[in-house]
């Protein structure tokens, strides 16, 4: 027999709520430090270079803004389809997807005008991030199947035909033997808008835009009823298929455009690499911005800090890679566990 | 510390100033109660008032936040139901617990007290002695899917008396039951009296509690308010004391003025799982102004008569005219489009008629939504509408954004019964209304079905309390296992001939002719019924 018991907690104030998130943050760090203290690190140190990483010159800055784009836009795919209660892993295959497409219209038809190409490219890459996600949505509105396992492996599909391509038909023979795909013409390229690529102004929109159409759209309201219960969707009228494929052409879509962002601006060409785990990353923020477009913006902004601050300690402070990883993990774990403490309480076990 | 002087040996039970909170909720607090060997302990109350909670920590379900539990006068505490049944307690869940595919005898010896390897003949006969002296008739080789509700109820009881249980504990047991199943229970129940077995039956119908029990606790927000003698108590200070107020316990029933048909289900066949038909060459007319009742045995064909006229649910065969027209393979969406005002109550309020998380304004624009032009969606016409229902029907929330989950089981139904009838319905069809609604908050939505009523709306009522069918409504329509088997005038039938139509024992003579008293309506009824004077065995 235990001696701690469980039970739900009632529903606390606002106030309480954002004591005990800050609390969790504030522990986070506090434990963080301590277990950078056990490496022989001075933990203000790390804390200090971590913000000195983030936003300490004006390059730095803008790596994080680089940083938070595709985590801002894939988190709104995500976001949109967890509304439905649609549990979509598959934000990494989406991407992929979006950025196969895009690349397909810079490397084929590269010669277009810009104004044409960069549209172009990244319609293509929305609709290509939206058939993958709508087909594992179609399978589960017309036979049940589940979306997790069904995204997650569609994540595969498209990474291995991203690196098929990469090693066969799309390889570049000027690159000297390596399997590489040809870099974009610049026409591909997305613009600079005040010293960061054109994304963070898409990602800005997409933030309004994803909020007005979740909270003041009839579709945005019928994908949050289908969430709720299916049966209440019925009762009232909704087309669930028509809502479903709405949502998942939405979620690819989104996870689609970071996809072609990423390759226009970042990589500049199709690589493997190129949706580097944001695909899972931005479950964690969706989820911990409670699935709410503009609280998701401030949660992409912070955990874009993390991941630039720890790239840049590792440099600085010759601290190995695996550091970062450590003040990364635990205040996930907090963060994350203070959730558990919002829907209930520990006490001891009661005197019977 | 046991005790075991004279005066307490005969208590089984004792309870002490037990609490249990659940979040915010205090389910219990500081509630006393007690029985003893020998007696039928009713307790009594309304729905949340506590009892369930109560006697889940009596069977090692919850665990008391505090508070003593005295079993023949040892104190006990119980960290799970398999040590309750060790000490000899045993419940009789509303939800029966049994495994579909076994047969009684397996059901009776898995679980807590059964060996792993048993004799057949062996526990044959210990069954058999159980059934005898109790007067429980089971066939222990028979399967639980091919049993009724009565002989689940029957199997789930000769279980906790085969481990051994001498206190028994029986959640809301006549719920699911006939008439007639709930004369035999009772006899059961007092057989296991006689045998000097402590049974508590926790209940919120009072001419139950009055008929079988010897003692009653009563409860009311989770406190005890008083324990008495059946003896020296009648209905009325026993609603005071579960409601906290007088309280008038007549339904009204405006007279049936005679209206025109307005619905009409011509054979309407649905299919159901395993060969069986959900719904069996249904055909009754509604006319407006009348409230139609539906009785039934649970899932005999209530939920798909509702879903099938609602169009949530497919036919197979059959027709069903609304004004006329054929309205049988449209969808709710075409249903709203071609502009029938029907409206529906659900059995299942938060899983298909509201939105949980959402508040009232939103679940009102639920309905609304559809007819509002271009893809933007307009919450403000519909937030004067929330203020007019909550006005109007006394919905007790703090605010019209306020959540539907938050508010209580009464205004949650308010909140749903207003949006359906701020639609102007023609056709108002509730299934299970009251359920799990206090007193207050059912007579309530009574007299607002009755003022639909007298508006003329047609309304079709399925309900499970027959005493409620026979006050409120107009004509009664029953069914048993998909099929018709009686419609009857309510103002003349009893609750005896509803019990044997709902069993199928017995089939209307009449084709429930005797309806509304509308003649071209009359012509019609029972059609379902007409001519089928089959019996089926009982």
């Amino acid at each position: 027999m235990s001696l701690l018991r469980v039970s739900k907690r009632a529903e606390l104030p606002q106030g309480r709520v954002a004591l005990i998130r800050t609390a969790a943050v504030l522990l986070s760090l506090a434990a963080a430090a301590a277990a950078l203290a056990a490496f022989g690190l001075n933990p203000l140190d790390i804390y200090g270079a971590i913000v000195e990483g983030a936003f300490g010159t004006g390059m730095r800055a803008r790596q994080t803004v680089i940083k938070a784009v595709p985590l801002i836009i894939t988190s709104l795919g995500i976001l949109v389809a967890f509304k439905m209660k649609f549990w979509n892993i598959g934000g990494e295959g989406q991407i992929m997807a979006g950025a196969f497409a895009a690349a397909y219209v810079a490397l084929y038809h590269g010669d277009l005008p810009r104004p044409l190409l960069l549209p172009l490219m990244a319609l293509a890459g929305m609709a290509m991030g939206g058939v993958w996600a709508l087909i594992p949505g179609l399978f589960k509105a017309k036979l049940g199947t589940n979306e997790t396992i069904f995204t997650l492996m569609m994540n595969y599909i498209a990474i291995k035909f991203v690196e098929y391509l990469q090693f066969g038909p799309w390889k570049d023979p000027e690159a000297g033997g390596f399997p590489k795909i040809a870099i974009f013409p610049e026409n591909a390229v997305l613009p600079n808008i005040l010293g960061v690529h054109a994304g963070w102004v898409v990602a800005l929109a997409a933030v309004a835009a994803v909020h007005l159409f979740m909270n003041h759209t009839k579709k945005g309201f019928e994908i949050s009823v289908v969430g709720e219960s299916a049966e209440t969707a019925r009762y009232a009228g909704m087309n669930i298929t028509g809502v479903i494929v709405a949502a998942m052409l939405a979620s690819g879509g989104l996870c689609g455009l970071t996809g072609m962002i990423q390759a226009s601006a970042i990589d500049k060409t199709l690589g493997v690499g190129l949706s580097a785990n944001y695909g899972f990353t931005a479950i964690i923020t969706a989820w911990l911005a409670r699935l709410n477009a503009v609280a998701l913006l401030f949660v992409c902004v912070a955990f874009a800090v993390l991941l630039q601050g720890s790239a840049y300690i590792q440099l600085a402070m010759k601290v190995p890679a695996a550091v970062a990883g450590v003040v990364q993990g635990i205040i996930l774990f907090f963060v994350l566990g203070s959730e558990f403490f919002l829907q209930y309480k520990v006490s001891r076990k009661g005197r019977v | 510390m046991p005790m075991n002087d004279a005066a307490t040996e005969n208590i089984a039970i004792r309870m002490e100033n037990i609490s249990k909170a659940f979040g915010a909720v205090k389910a219990n607090e500081n509630v006393s109660f007690s029985a003893r060997a020998g007696e039928i302990h009713a307790l009594l109350g309304e729905n949340g008032a506590g009892k369930s909670t109560l006697m889940n920590m009596l069977s090692g379900i919850y665990l008391p936040d505090g508070g003593s539990i005295y079993v023949w006068g040892e104190k006990t505490s119980f960290a799970s139901p398999g040590e309750a049944i060790k000490r000899g307690i045993g419940m009789i869940h509303q939800h029966f617990k049994l495994v579909d595919a076994l047969t009684a005898r397996d059901n009776i010896i898995i679980g807590p007290g059964g060996g792993l390897f048993m004799n057949k003949k062996e526990l044959t006969k210990k069954i058999r002695a159980i059934s005898d002296r109790y007067g429980l008739d089971v066939n222990p080789d028979r399967k639980v899917y091919d049993m009724s509700v009565g002989e689940k109820q029957t199997l789930e009881i000769i279980k906790v008396l085969y481990r051994g249980a001498r206190i028994l504990i029986m959640d809301e047991p006549t719920a699911v039951l006939t008439p007639q199943e709930i004369t035999r229970l009772f006899q059961v129940t007092r057989n296991m009296r006689e045998q000097g077995c402590a049974i508590i039956i926790i209940t919120h119908k009072l001419n139950e509690v009055m008929e079988i029990s010897d003692r009653i606790t009563v409860l009311r927000k989770g406190a005890s308010v008083a324990t008495v003698e059946t003896a020296k108590t009648s209905v009325g200070p026993l609603i005071e004391m579960m409601v906290g107020k007088r309280m008038d316990l007549g339904i009204a029933r405006p007279s049936f003025q005679g209206g025109r048909v307005i619905l009409s289900l011509d054979n309407v066949t649905v299919a159901g799982g395993e060969k069986k038909s959900a719904l069996d060459g249904v055909s009754f007319d509604l006319s407006e102004g009348e409230i139609l009742g539906v009785a039934g045995v649970a899932g005999s064909g209530q939920k798909e008569l509702c879903e099938t006229i609602a169009g949530l649910a497919a036919a197979d065969k059959g027709r069903i005219f609304f004004d006329g027209g054929n309205i049988l393979g449209k969808s709710p969406r075409d249903i709203i489009k071609l502009g029938i005002r029907m409206g529906f109550i659900p059995e299942d309020r938060l899983g298909m008629g509201l939105v949980a998380s959402m508040d009232i304004v939103h679940n009102l624009v639920l309905k609304d939504y559809q007819q509002q032009p271009g893809f933007v969606l307009r919450r403000r016409p519909c937030v004067e509408k929330a203020h007019k229902i909550v006005r109007r029907l006394e919905i007790q929330t703090p605010d019209v954004s306020t959540p539907v989950r938050k508010l209580s089981g009464g205004n949650i139904q308010k909140v749903l019964l207003g949006r359906e009838m701020d639609s102007d319905p023609r056709v108002l069809i509730t299934a299970y209304p009251v359920r799990g609604l206090d007193i207050g908050a059912s007579y309530k939505i009574y007299d607002l079905l009755n003022e639909q009523k007298s508006k003329g709306v047609a309304i079709i009522f399925v309900g499970e309390d027959l005493d409620v069918l026979l006050a409120l409504c107009d004509r009664i329509l029953v069914l048993c296992g998909g099929k018709i088997t009686g419609v009857v005038n309510a103002r003349e039938t009893t609750k005896e001939e509803l019990g044997l139509m709902m069993t199928g024992a017995r089939q209307a003579a009449t084709g429930g002719a005797t309806g509304a008293g509308e003649a071209e309506a009359a012509g019609r009824e029972g059609r379902g019924v007409a001519g089928e004077s089959r019996r089926r065995p009982s």
